[in-house]
Formats: structure tokens, sequence, C-alpha cells
């Protein structure tokens, strides 16, 4: 099965966020970008359907900032066959922009099945893979957490809430979103990782950034005020610790006062 | 705004879910503000019967099909997206949930219609506005949309699902659709029972990314028992495979409402806390004084989780 996988890089989520000039986006200038965690389980999904049936991975991104060739090198390292980089230089592109990217760069090639993270934490404008699947009018499933090949095409699980999953047949070719693959994305080593730097595996397709509007605007973003609503603990971690003992004991839990 | 406002409403064995509720409350709100009618799109098969329990709503579009009776992600967006693109409503409420992310794009993509996702109120007063959240809680987004039509992805508490759940008797319209093929339910799955049940414990200790490893997690499951609860865990803790997923609290997980909730290392993106919002007193311990779980949170520590549980498991033994 010749699969697809979607990479995007997002800032760092465990990283403090800082508002430019005007507040109107984020301060860029100093951000650091990591792999869509989404995204690392539709690679680690679409390596184990590689596994399960033969075939190939190619990994796709958006040229939007230094680290995306890194992140694909990164997929190439874990198994991969190739790697293409989409644009260079290209900045921030909403969820449309890039699912027009994808819907280009893909509609040229005959992959049976894309994977994509099912969303990404700045997708104010739609989720790629769903705007994808619409755009490419392939059948979709979203928030998928297992896949298997079938005589068909593919079985999916896609998780409803409280742990209720349904199963469903897809017909290929066929745009899932992954919420978790089957097992947690591998790691690879960093030997591994300068090997795939030279691989020749990584390719790039010149493209430009579209210009077609999403028809929704930032027009102002904060930082919501923290702890708005609670009483926040002061001291080191001996005073935080006999605080909440006691807001234990207050609430009746973990011995008595 | 022009047309009425839709609500696409979500169900599972028969029953309408808190998200189909919390939109009709939503919808109400904004019919006050544009004088616009609220519909419900229902989507099943025999399904007539559940309309009754759509009384905040003026009209109940029907879709039965015997393709649709349990939810079909290609079939049900395809259908939802023919229902919009036909009837030109002006507001499409989607909730942010498993079903809901498989129907809005489609729907916004077939009328070209811009959609507005991890929206959290709308402002319909003056053309249409709405205030999102980003960066899994941590960025609060003011947006604004052109023209007069849109679709909105909505997040889980933007209205109190009580004020929406109503029996009445709407007007019913059944709607003729073709259902395309594409995806095919074959079965659902039921949590497996066995573990720990998270949603009957006094104290939840509650481990989010910043447990940075599987090792870490036994010192703060060794704490929880000492204090009569149990350990659970937001999702990137269980997409790694380190806690079980009956320990999941969130949107894709269960929810909790212990009489404690104590988060060690959760940032509290908004999906998680739709499954813990309602807990009696929650106590929140972050590294990062910006994070969401802050602003949900009774009290609050910033601070290094592994400084803490120390120096908690020596109080709690010595007392």
């Amino acid at each position: 099965m010749d699969i697809a996988v979607l990479l995007r890089a997002v800032p760092d989520p465990v990283e403090e966020l800082e508002l430019n000039d005007d507040e109107t986006d984020l301060d860029r200038d100093y951000l650091g970008y990591v792999l869509n965690e989404f995204d690392d389980h539709a690679l680690e999904e679409a390596l184990l359907l590689k596994e399960d049936t033969g075939g190939s991975v190619t990994a796709y991104a958006i040229g939007t900032s230094d680290e995306v060739e890194q992140i694909l090198v990164t997929a190439i390292a874990k198994g991969a066959d190739a790697a293409v980089k989409l644009g260079d230089d290209l900045g921030v592109l909403d969820a449309h922009a890039q699912s027009e990217i994808f819907a280009a760069a893909l509609g040229e090639r005959s992959h049976q099945a894309i994977l994509c993270g099912v969303q990404a934490s700045d997708e104010i404008d739609g989720q790629v893979a769903m705007l994808l699947s619409a755009r490419l009018g392939h059948p979709h499933v979203s928030v998928v957490v297992a896949t298997s090949v079938t005589d068909a095409g593919l079985s999916v699980t896609k998780e409803y809430w409280a742990g209720i999953t349904a199963t469903y047949d897809v017909r290929l070719p066929a745009v899932l979103g992954i919420q978790a693959a089957r097992q947690a994305p591998r790691y690879v080593a960093v030997s591994r990782i300068r090997q795939a730097q030279d691989s020749g595996a990584l390719s790039e397709v010149d493209t430009v950034a579209p210009a077609s509007s999403s028809g929704v605007t930032i027009t102002a973003i904060r930082i919501p005020e923290s702890g708005a609503g609670a009483e926040m603990i002061s001291g080191d971690e001996t005073a935080a610790a006999e605080q909440i003992v006691a807001l234990l004991q207050a609430a009746g839990v973990g011995g008595a006062p | 705004m022009s047309g009425a406002i839709l609500v696409v409403t979500e169900h599972l064995g028969g029953q309408f879910t808190d998200a189909t509720f919390e939109l009709l409350a939503l919808a109400n709100g904004l019919a006050t503000s544009t004088g616009a009618e609220v519909e419900a799109a229902l989507v099943g098969a025999d399904v007539a019967g559940m309309t009754t329990q759509l009384g905040a709503a003026g009209r109940v579009l029907l879709i039965e099909d015997p393709a649709l009776e349990s939810f079909n992600p290609h079939g049900h967006a395809c259908v939802v997206a023919g229902l919009v693109a036909d009837r030109e409503p002006g507001i499409v409420l989607v909730p942010y949930t498993s079903t809901g992310m498989d129907m809005a794009s489609h729907i916004a993509s077939r009328s070209d219609l811009p959609l507005v996702s991890y929206c959290q109120s709308i402002d319909a007063s003056a053309g249409l506005a709405a205030t999102c959240q980003l960066y899994a809680g941590k960025i609060e987004a003011d947006v604004s949309v052109d023209g007069d039509r849109a679709v909105f992805a909505v997040l889980s508490g933007a209205a109190a699902a009580a004020d929406g759940r109503r029996d009445g008797s709407p007007t019913v319209e059944s709607v003729t659709v073709e259902v395309p093929g594409g995806t095919s339910f074959t079965g659902q799955v039921e949590p497996e029972a066995g573990d720990v049940d998270i949603t009957v414990q006094d104290v939840l200790l509650v481990v989010g990314r910043g447990i940075e490893s599987e090792d870490n997690i036994e010192e703060v499951a060794e704490l929880a028992e000492a204090l009569g609860g149990a350990v659970a865990a937001s999702r990137p803790v269980v997409d790694q495979g380190w806690l079980p997923k009956t320990r999941q609290v969130g949107k894709s997980g269960l929810t909790v409402k212990p009489k404690v909730y104590l988060a060690l290392g959760v940032s509290g993106a908004p999906e998680h806390v739709e499954g813990m919002r309602d807990s009696s007193t929650i106590i929140a311990v972050n590294t990062d004084p910006q994070a969401p779980i802050f602003g949900v949170a009774h009290h609050g520590w910033v601070g290094d989780l592994f400084d803490l549980v120390p120096e908690l498991a020596d109080l709690l033994e010595g007392s």
C-alpha cells in the first residue's frame, strides 16, 4: 500500500508564548517549532501499516519554518521511504492554505491512504485532514486510533468518547485523521537521523503560498488571565505541600485534620 | 446574517449528547440577537421518535436512511453538507467532538463557507465574530468572519446543556438524500471494565505531559493510594501507553467530579478541562505560569511536581 503522511510544524506546546506588538499573532521571532504531536502518531500508524502490508510511506511537509527539514529527515530515519518538502520559507499558513498545498501535491500522486494528525493547536479555520478530504473528494474518518488492512481497503477504529470506539470499513483512497497510533511513536537514534540526512530520500517541490482566503481573520489575541479564579499558593515546595495537605484534609481526604 | 441557525445534533444509543443541548442553548441565544429561526439536523435511521427531545429547536430537519443508523463519518458529513448547501442557513453549529470533527470541514467546503474552529463564543449582533481557543488553550483569539454566513465548530462548555434540554413538538420536515459510500459502520466497542473506576474516586492525582516518563508515575500512584484515591492522566500520557485508556480524563476519555482533583504537570487543554471542570476542589501544579489549567483551578502552585510529590509523601506519611 502506498501511504502518504502529512507532517506539520507547530509552536512547541511547552514553550511560553508571547504576543507580537499589535497583538494579532504570536511573536514568532524566537519561537521554537516541533512536529505536531498528532502528526507524530500519524507517522507511527503509517509505518505500522507499511509493516503490515508492505508498500511505501512518503512523508510530506510544507516549508513553513526552519524545523520542517529536520522533521522530514527524522521521518526518513524512522522508516519513511521518501520525504517531500513543499516550498521553502512560506511562513505561517492557515489550515485552508495548507490543505490547498497538500491537495495540489497529492493530486499528482496515487497514494491509497493519506494519514494526518486529527488536529493541530493552531487550526482556527478547520482541520487540515478533513479540509483535504473534502478537496480531494476522498472518503474520510477522523479521530482514528487504529488501522488494519482488509480485502476491500482498510478497517479503522474511531474513538467516540468515554472509551467507546467504533470500527468502519473504508474504501480507498481515503484520508484518515489520526488521534493516536496503535502504539506510542517510536524513538530514533541521532546516528540514524544523521544517516537519513545523507540518504537522498528528501526532495523539495517548488510551492507558493495560495492567494485565497479562509474568510476567517484573527483581530486580536491574548493570553487568558492565568489563575483568574485560582488562589495561587506562594512559597517553595515545602510550603506548597503543607497547603495542599491542608486543602486535602479540608475536603475530607488524606487523613484527619 | 441571513438564514436560519442550524444545529447539527449528535446522538449515540438513542440519546442526544450534552454537546447537542449546549449547541441548542447557544443557538437560542443567537436567535434572540438575530431573530433567526433555530433548526436542528437529525440524522439516523428510525430516529423520528427522538424529535420531541429537541423542543429547543423550532424545526427539525430529519434525514433517515439505513446506512446512517450508526454514525457514518463520510456519509453523515456528505448528507449534512448537502442539507446546508440546499437550505443555506446563516449559522451552522457543529460540536467540536469526535463526530463533529468528521462533519464541520465538509459542510464548510461544500458550500464554500468560512469555518471557525475551537470556537467558544459567537457574536452575531453586527456581522459574525467569535472567540476561539488556540494553542491548547494557551491563547484566546477574537476572529471576524467575512460575509454573513459561516460554520462554527464549537468547544464543549460554550453554553449550558440544561438551557437547551427541552421536550417539545418542533415542526418536523423530512429530507430525502442520497448517502454516498466510502465508509461503513462495522461495530461498536465499549471500554473494557476491570481497572480502577476513576469516576467514583474521592481524590484523583492526575498526571500530564509534565510527568515526562512512565517510570515517574509510580511515585504519584503510591501517593494517590496513600490518599485513598487513584492516579489518572491526560491524553498525552495515555497515548504514550504509560497508563491505560480507563485512566484518561477528558473529551476522548472520562468525565470525573472528585472531591479533590490534583493536576500534576497537566497543561489544561480545552479537551482535558471538559472532563474535569466540575470537580469540587481543583488544585493545579505546573512549571508554566501560563498553563491554562490555572484558569480552571481553585488553587494553584507554579513549580516542579518532582519537588512537590516527595514533600507531599513525607507529610502524609507523618500525619
